[in-house]
C-alpha cells in the first residue's frame, strides 16, 4: 500500500471571480522512503498539491489516502492531530518561533505530542546535531542564518516522528550554496533514517538531486520520472 | 505548561515598548483607582464613626416601634444580665443606656423645647466624649441632679452654670414631668441642630422626672471597627426577643447613608471611564500582538497545534500585561496609603467649612482592605478576558494555508 494515495483530485479556487482551476484529476501514488520532488512552473499548483496531501486545504473533489487514512473524513480537531503525528512540515519562509531558542523550537512539537521533558531534551539535542547545528543549539531563530533556519525546521520536522516530511519550496529563500547543503542534509536523513520527504521546488539544481521528479503544468502531472542519475549519487 | 508560559512571557518582549506602555497604563489606573478608593472608603468610614459616635451608636436597640413613634410608652426595660451580655460580645467597645424625651424648658421669659437626654455619664462618654465637649462647668455623675445644657441653648436662655431652669412635659404614660433643676455644665457641639436642642441629666434623674423607673428609650453600642457590624449585629440580636428591635446606624441615618452612596457612585463612574480607556488600550495592543504573527500562527496549526491551546498562550499574554500593572500598581500604592493613613490630609476653605457644620472633622484619613484590592483585579481580569476576545475570535477563524500565504 503507497504511504500516500491522491484519487482523481480537483481543487477549484472559486473564491475568486474567475474560477481557478488549480488540480484537476489528479492520481499519484507516492511510496514510503521516496526522495521525491514536485515541480512546474509558478502557478502550476505545487503548493496546492503539498497544502492537500499535508491536510491543510481540502480538495473539491477526489480521495487522498495518508498513511491508510482516507483524511478528507477527519473533523477539523482530528485532522490537526493527525497532522501533528503523521506529518512533518517546512515551509519557504517563517517557520521557527521567533522567541524561542533553537531546542526550543524542536522541543515544542513534542511538547504538543505529550512527550515526557527528557526524551524530549534528548531527542531535541540528537536531532539539532544531526542536521549539523550541535553548536547553536541554544541560538535564537534572529542569530541563525536562512540555512540554519531551515536546518532547524527540518530537525522540528523529523522530531515528531511522522510518517513523512513535506516542505514547500524550502530552498526558495536560500542562497544555492545553503540550499544545495540543505538537499544533501534532507537525503542524508532520508538515506539513514528512511524518511520519505516530497518537497516542491522551481531549483533546478535541487531538482538534479531529486530521486523522483514529478512535474505539474496547469494543475494536471505532465510527467513522472525517475532520476536515476540522483540515485547513482 | 512551563514552555507555553516561557512562549507567552516572551512574546510580550517582542515589542518592549509597546508592552510597556500597555502595563504602565493598567499601573496607573491601579494605582490611581486604588489611591482614591482608598481615600474614598477611609473618609465615608470616618463620616460614618464620626457620627455614630456623636449620638446613635453603630447599633441601637429599643423597644418595638419607638424609632417611629419616639414616645416615652414605646420605652423599655432591659434585665442588668443581659446588658452584661452584651457587654461581652466580641468588638463591642461600649454599650450606652438612654432614656429620652422632649420638655419644655425655660428661663426667666425665655421657653424651648428641648430634647432631655438621660444618661449614664460613664459610658456615655466612652462613645461620644462628652466630657471633653464641656466648655463650662462640670460633667455629670452617676446620680447628679444637676443639668448639662447644649451651648446653643444656653445662649438663647440667656442661663449659665448655676442658674436653675424649669422643665415641663409629659412622664411614662401620660404622667406630668416637672422640675427646677441647676445648670451644672454646658456642653458644646459642631452640629447646629444638637447645640441648639440638646440637654443631658443622669439616668436616675431623667427615671425619676419622667416616671419611669428602670426604663430606658434606647441601648446604644458603639464596636470596634465598622467591618464587624453584622456579625455584631447578629449576636446581639440573638439576645433579644420580640419586645425589641435592633437597628444598625444606616438605618437609622438614612441621609448619610444616601451622601455615601452619591458620593461613591460618582466614584465609581470616574473609574469605570478610566477603564474603559485604559481597555481599549490593552485591546489594541493585543490586536496588534495578534495581527502581526498571523504567519506564525500558520505554521503552528499547520505543524498540528490545536486552536484552543494558541488561544490559551494568547489569554496568558493579556493576563501577564494586566497582571503586571495591577500588581505594580498596588504595590507601588502602598506607600502613599499608609502615609495618608497615619497623616491624614486636612483640608482647608470651603470643604472644610461645610464639613466643620456637619460636625466632622475637616480630615480625609484613607482607609486599606484587602476588597480595594481585589475590586482592581476582578476589573483587571475583566479587561484582560475582554481583550483576549479578539485573539480568540482571530484564531477561531485562521485558516492555515490562507495564513501562510500571508
Ligand atoms: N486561495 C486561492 N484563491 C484563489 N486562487 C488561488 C488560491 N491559491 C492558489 N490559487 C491559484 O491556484 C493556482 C495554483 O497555485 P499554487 O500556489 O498551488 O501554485 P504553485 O505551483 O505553488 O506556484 P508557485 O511556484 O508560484 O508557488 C494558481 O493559479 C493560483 O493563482
Ligand atoms: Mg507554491
Amino acid at each position: 500500500m503507497p504511504l500516500i494515495e491522491l484519487k482523481k483530485i480537483c481543487k477549484t479556487y472559486s473564491e475568486t471571480k474567475v474560477p481557478v482551476e488549480a488540480l484537476r484529476d489528479v492520481d499519484l501514488e507516492i511510496e514510503k522512503g521516496e526522495f521525491s520532488a514536485i515541480v512546474g512552473p509558478s502557478g502550476s499548483g505545487k503548493t496546492t498539491a503539498l497544502n492537500i496531501i499535508g491536510g491543510l486545504d481540502d480538495p473539491t473533489s477526489g480521495q487522498i489516502i495518508v498513511d491508510g487514512h482516507d483524511i478528507s473524513t477527519l473533523k477539523k480537531d482530528e485532522m490537526i492531530n493527525f497532522r501533528l503525528h503523521h506529518i512533518g512540515f517546512v515551509f519557504q519562509a517563517y517557520n521557527l518561533i521567533p522567541v524561542f531558542t533553537a531546542r526550543e523550537n524542536v522541543e515544542f512539537i513534542m511538547l504538543l505530542q505529550k512527550i515526557s521533558k527528557e526524551e524530549r531534551e534528548k531527542r531535541a539535542i540528537e536531532l539539532l546535531t544531526a542536521v549539523g547545528l550541535a553548536d547553536r543549539i541554544d541560538s535564537r531563530p534572529s542569530e541563525l542564518s536562512g540555512g540554519q533556519q531551515q536546518r532547524v525546521a527540518v530537525a522540528r520536522a523529523l522530531a515528531s516522528h511522522p510518517s513523512f516530511v513535506l516542505a514547500d519550496e524550502p530552498t526558495a529563500n536560500l542562497d544555492s550554496k545553503s540550499a544545495i547543503s540543505l538537499l544533501e542534509l534532507m537525503e542524508v536523513l532520508n538515506h539513514e533514517y528512511g524518511m520519505t520527504f516530497v518537497f516542491s521546488t522551481h531549483d533546478s539544481r535541487v531538482i538534479k538531486r531529486a530521486h523522483r521528479v514529478i512535474t505539474l503544468v496547469d494543475g494536471m502531472i505532465a510527467s513522472d520520472v525517475l532520476n536515476t542519475s540522483a540515485h547513482e549519487n | 505548561m512551563k514552555l507555553y508560559i516561557q512562549l507567552a512571557w516572551r512574546n510580550l518582549w517582542r515589542n518592549k515598548r509597546r508592552t510597556l506602555i500597555a502595563v504602565s497604563s493598567v499601573f496607573f489606573a491601579v494605582f490611581f483607582s486604588v489611591v482614591m478608593r482608598s481615600m474614598q472608603k477611609g473618609s465615608y468610614d470616618y463620616m460614618i464613626y464620626t457620627s455614630v459616635s456623636t449620638f446613635t451608636g453603630y447599633i441601637q436597640v429599643h423597644g418595638k416601634e419607638f424609632w417611629d413613634k419616639r414616645s416615652l410608652d414605646q420605652s423599655m426595660t432591659i434585665e442588668p444580665s443581659i446588658v452584661q451580655q452584651f457587654r461581652k460580645i466580641p468588638h463591642v467597645t461600649a454599650v450606652v443606656p438612654r432614656l429620652e424625651s422632649f420638655s419644655l424648658i425655660s428661663y426667666g421669659s425665655a421657653t424651648k423645647v428641648a430634647s432631655v437626654v438621660g444618661i449614664d455619664p460613664e459610658h456615655e462618654d466612652q462613645m461620644t466624649n462628652l466630657k471633653s465637649k464641656l466648655t463650662s462647668g462640670t460633667y455629670l455623675a452617676d446620680t447628679s441632679q444637676g443639668i448639662l445644657l447644649a451651648e446653643g441653648l444656653a445662649k438663647v436662655l440667656k442661663v449659665s452654670v448655676g442658674d436653675s431652669i424649669v422643665l415641663y412635659g409629659q412622664g411614662f404614660q401620660g404622667t406630668t414631668a416637672a422640675a427646677l433643676m441647676p445648670v451644672t455644665g454646658v456642653v458644646k457641639f459642631n452640629l447646629p441642630n444638637l447645640n441648639t436642642s440638646l440637654i443631658y441629666i443622669s439616668l436616675p434623674t431623667a427615671q425619676w422626672l419622667f416616671s419611669a423607673p428602670d426604663r430606658i428609650t434606647s441601648l446604644s453600642f458603639m464596636i470596634d471597627n465598622i467591618r464587624h457590624l453584622k456579625s455584631t449585629t447578629r449576636n446581639i440580636s440573638a439576645l433579644t426577643d420580640s419586645r425589641y428591635e435592633v437597628m444598625t446606624w444606616d438605618k437609622m441615618m438614612p441621609e448619610l447613608v444616601q451622601y455615601i452612596e452619591a458620593d461613591n457612585s460618582s466614584g465609581i463612574i470616574m473609574l469605570l471611564i478610566l477603564y474603559v480607556v485604559i481597555g481599549f488600550g490593552i485591546f489594541a495592543t493585543v490586536m496588534m500582538l495578534t495581527n502581526e504573527r498571523i504567519r506564525e500562527y500558520g505554521v503552528l496549526i499547520s505543524v498540528g497545534m490545536k486552536k484552543a491551546r494558541l488561544i490559551f498562550v494568547t489569554i496568558l499574554e493579556t493576563i501577564f500585561i494586566s497582571f503586571m500593572g495591577v500588581i505594580s500598581g498596588s504595590i507601588a500604592s502602598l506607600p502613599i496609603i499608609f502615609y495618608y493613613i497615619k497623616n491624614p490630609i486636612v483640608l482647608t476653605g470651603k470643604t472644610a467649612e461645610v464639613m466643620l457644620s456637619f460636625g466632622f472633622e475637616p480630615i480625609l484619613p484613607f482607609n486599606i482592605s484587602a476588597g480595594m484590592f481585589l475590586e482592581q483585579i476582578y476589573t483587571v481580569l475583566i479587561i484582560a478576558l475582554f481583550s483576549a476576545i479578539y485573539p480568540y475570535v482571530f484564531i477561531r477563524k485562521l485558516k492555515p494555508v490562507k495564513a501562510l500565504r500571508g
